[in-house]
C-alpha cells in the first residue's frame, strides 16, 4: 500500500526502510526546517512497527468524552492536517503511512459539554521499533476538556525505540482545552510530535509541554485561528544533555482580527547536549488586531551545549500588537551567593534555580501531572 | 558587652583584598569578642561593603594577603556554605531576588543546613513552620511573604526584613550587617534595629556596617571603627559615630594624608 519512491537513492536499513514508508526521503540537513536536527538517531531503530499502539479500551473516558465514528475521525484529522500545513510534513507522512499499516494506533474523542474529570492518557513506548499514535479530538462548541498525555519513563524492551505521535484537535466556537503533554524519554528512544489544533472563534487553547530524556526529540505544536478572535497559550519546557538533540518547531496563524497569543518557550541545555527553538507566527492582513507575545529563554549549563534559538515572525497586517525575545543566560552568579551565603550547597543551590526557571513552565501544567514528576524527571537529566 | 576575657570570635590580620585587579582592603585589623557590637563607619568606596563580601566569602573578590580567623579556624579557607553552616551571617546591603524559589522552602533549607553543621535534627515542613511564625514576631513581619519568592517583589523595608528573619532562624555566632538600614523609613529602621537587639546575646557579636550614625542611636555599639582606603582609620566607643555626625569626614583625609607621607601609626582607642 505505500509506494516506494519512485527516484529516490537507495537507501538501506533502518534509514531506507522510513524513507519508503513515509513515502519520501529522511530530510537531511540541507533542508532548512532540519538544519540543526540530526535524524540519525532514529536509525538505531529496528525497521519494524511495534506493537504496542493506542486502543480506545486501555484508557477511562470521561463522562462527556466518546468515541468518534472512524469516518468523521479520518475526516477531522484531514482537515485539521491540512489547516494547518502539516500535510507534507515528513513526520507526519510517517505517522500516517505507519498508522495505515499497523491496524490501530488511532484514538478519536468527541467531546461535548464540561467535562468534570481530566482525560488522562498515559502509555510508555512497549517495544522496540517504530510505533505511531494518533489522537484526534473534536471539541464541540461550548465544550471544554483537561487533557494530559504523557508518555512516561519507561522502556520495557531496553531496546532503540522511536515514537511518532500526531496529534490533532478541532476546537469550535467557545470551546476550551487546557492540554498538557509530558514527555519523558530515556537511552535509545527518539520522539517526532506533532501537536495539531484549529481554533474557531472563542476558543481558547493552552498547550503546556515537558520535554526530556530523548536521544532525539522533535516537537511541532502547530496551531492554526480560522477566522482570528481565539486565545492560545503556549507554555514548553525542553531539557536536554549528554548528546540529546531536542527542538521545538512551533509555528501560529492567525486567520482573521484579534486573536491573541501568549507563548513562553524555555530550554535546559547541559553536556553536550543541543537545544533548538523556532518559533514561527504569521500574521497576514486579515489578522488586524492580533496581540501575540513570544518569549524564548534558555538555561546554558555546559560550555559544550549549544543552543539555537529564532523567532521567525510574519506580519503582514499593519495594526498589531507583536512582541517577541529571547535570552540564554547562565545561572546568575548573585543568585547562587546569595544561597551559598546561607548556607546552601553550591550544588543544591543550582539545583534550587534550575528547578525555579522549570516552575514557570510546569505550573501551567494540568494539575494531574504531578503524579509523574515532571520536574524531578527533568532535573535528573544532568 | 565588652568583657575582656571574653572568647575572640572574629580576628582579621592585615588583611589585603583586591576585586578585578583593584586594591580595596590595605590592611584591615579587628578583633570581635563575643557579646560584643561593633560599627564600621566610612565614606562611600572606603571598604565597607569589601569586608563585608570577603568575610561571607564573595568569589568576586580576591583576599591577597592577612588572615582571618573565625572561632580558632581560618575562614578565608572555607566555602561560603561552610561560612554560614558555622554560624557566620551576612545581611546584604541588597538582598537578592530569587523568582521561581519560595521563600519559605529557602528558608528551611539554609536552618536545616545550619542546623545539621551543629549536630541538629533537621526540621520536617511542619516543625519548620512552626519555627518560622515564631521567629517572624522579632521582625513582625507578614506572613504572606513565606508563601512569595524569595525577595521577588519585596519593597525595600520587607526585603531588609527578611534579612533579619534569616538570622533569626540561623541563630549565627558573627553576623554581619552591611547597611541594613539603607532605605528603611524609620518605623522599618527601629523593626529591624529591634530585631537585631533581640538577637544579640553574650554568645555572639554583631559587626554593622553603616554610613549613619541614625542606625547607632537603635543599635549601641561597643566599638566604633572609622574606615577609609581600606584601612581602619580611628577606634573609639560609641561617642566616635557622634563625634562624626558632629563634624563629618574631612579629618580623614588630613589623617589618610599623614599615613600616607609618614607612615606614622595612628593611635588607636
Amino acid at each position: 500500500m505505500v509506494a516506494a519512491p519512485a527516484a529516490a537513492p537507495a537507501l538501506s536499513g533502518t534509514a531506507g526502510w522510513l524513507a519508503e514508508l513515509a513515502d519520501a526521503p529522511l530530510p537531511g540537513r540541507r533542508v532548512e526546517e532540519w538544519r540543526f536536527t540530526d535524524l540519525s538517531a532514529l536509525t538505531a531503530i529496528s525497521p519494524s512497527l511495534a506493537t504496542g499502539a493506542l486502543h480506545a479500551g486501555d484508557f477511562t473516558l470521561p463522562a462527556g468524552v466518546e468515541l468518534l465514528d472512524p469516518a468523521a475521525a479520518a475526516e477531522a484529522l484531514d482537515r485539521v492536517v491540512r489547516a494547518t500545513g502539516s500535510d507534507q510534513h515528513w513526520p507526519v507522512r510517517l505517522n500516517r503511512a505507519a498508522i495505515a499499516q499497523s491496524h490501530g494506533g488511532v484514538l478519536a474523542l468527541r467531546v461535548s459539554g464540561c467535562v468534570a474529570e481530566p482525560l488522562v492518557l498515559a502509555r510508555g513506548l512497549s517495544s522496540a521499533g517504530l510505533e505511531a499514535r494518533q489522537l484526534v479530538l473534536l471539541l464541540e462548541p461550548g465544550a471544554s476538556l483537561e487533557l494530559l498525555q504523557v508518555v512516561p519513563a519507561e522502556n520495557a524492551s531496553g531496546q532503540a525505540a522511536a515514537l511518532c505521535a500526531l496529534t490533532a484537535v478541532h476546537l469550535s466556537e467557545g470551546a476550551n482545552l487546557r492540554a498538557g503533554v509530558l514527555a519523558q524519554g530515556q537511552s535509545g528512544a527518539s520522539m517526532l510530535a506533532h501537536w495539531l489544533a484549529v481554533q474557531e472563534p472563542g476558543s481558547e487553547l493552552s498547550l503546556t509541554s515537558a520535554v526530556s530524556g530523548w536521544d532525539l526529540a522533535r516537537f511541532e505544536p502547530r496551531v492554526v485561528q480560522s477566522a482570528g478572535a481565539a486565545h492560545t497559550q503556549l507554555r514548553a519546557l525542553q531539557a536536554c544533555t549528554g548528546q540529546q538533540i531536542s527542538d521545538t518547531h512551533s509555528f501560529v496563524r492567525f486567520g482573521g482580527p484579534e486573536g491573541t497569543l501568549d507563548q513562553l518557550h524555555k530550554a535546559v541545555a547541559d553536556g553536550q547536549g543541543r537545544s533548538v527553538f523556532n518559533g514561527a507566527v504569521q500574521v497576514p492582513r486579515a489578522a488586524q488586531r492580533t496581540n501575540a507575545a513570544q518569549l524564548s529563554r534558555n538555561l546554558l549549563l555546559s560550555d559544550r551545549a549549544r543552543i539555537d534559538t529564532k523567532p521567525e515572525l510574519e506580519i503582514v497586517a499593519d495594526d498589531v500588537k507583536c512582541a517577541h525575545g529571547a535570552t540564554v543566560s547562565r545561572l546568575r552568579e548573585d543568585e547562587l551567593f546569595y544561597l551559598q551565603s546561607r548556607g546552601i550547597a553550591a550544588d543544591q543551590a543550582a539545583v534550587l534555580l534550575k528547578r525555579a526557571f522549570c516552575e514557570e513552565v510546569l505550573r501551567d501544567l494540568p494539575a494531574v501531572a504531578a503524579g509523574w514528576s515532571p520536574l524531578a524527571h527533568l532535573l535528573a537529566q544532568d | 558587652m565588652i568583657r575582656p576575657d571574653a572568647p575572640v570570635l572574629l580576628e582579621i590580620r592585615d588583611l589585603h583584598a583586591s576585586v578585578d585587579d583593584q586594591t580595596i582592603l590595605k590592611g584591615v585589623n579587628l578583633t570581635i569578642r563575643a557579646g560584643e557590637i561593633h560599627a564600621v563607619m566610612g565614606r562611600n568606596g572606603s571598604g565597607k561593603s569589601t569586608l563585608s563580601k570577603i568575610l561571607a566569602g564573595h568569589p568576586a573578590y580576591t583576599v591577597t594577603a592577612g588572615s582571618v580567623t573565625y572561632n580558632g579556624e581560618n575562614l578565608l579557607e572555607l566555602d561560603p556554605e561552610i561560612r554560614a553552616r558555622s554560624g557566620v551571617f551576612l545581611s546584604f546591603q541588597y538582598p537578592v531576588e530569587i523568582p521561581g524559589v519560595s521563600n519559605l522552602e529557602f528558608l528551611r533549607v539554609a536552618t536545616n543546613a545550619r542546623r545539621a553543621h551543629r549536630g541538629e535534627e533537621e526540621l520536617d515542613t511542619f516543625a519548620f513552620e512552626d519555627l518560622v511564625r515564631e521567629r517572624l514576631a522579632v521582625v513582625q513581619m507578614d506572613p504572606v511573604f513565606l508563601d512569595r519568592s524569595v525577595n521577588e517583589g519585596f519593597s525595600g523595608g520587607e526585603k531588609k526584613r527578611n534579612e533579619i528573619l534569616q538570622m533569626a532562624l540561623l541563630e549565627p555566632l558573627v553576623a554581619i550587617l552591611d547597611e541594613t538600614d539603607s532605605g528603611l523609613d524609620i518605623d522599618a529602621l527601629r523593626i529591624v534595629a529591634g530585631g537585631v537587639n533581640q538577637l544579640a546575646s553574650s554568645d555572639n557579636a554583631t559587626l554593622l556596617i553603616t554610613h549613619y550614625q541614625r542606625l547607632l542611636d537603635l543599635i549601641t555599639p561597643d566599638y566604633v571603627h572609622v574606615m577609609a582606603a581600606g584601612r581602619i582609620l580611628r577606634t573609639g566607643g560609641k561617642e566616635l559615630a557622634l563625634e562624626l555626625e558632629r563634624t563629618g569626614y574631612d579629618w580623614v583625609d588630613q589623617e589618610l594624608a599623614r599615613l600616607e607621607g609618614g607612615r606614622t601609626p595612628v593611635e588607636v582607642g
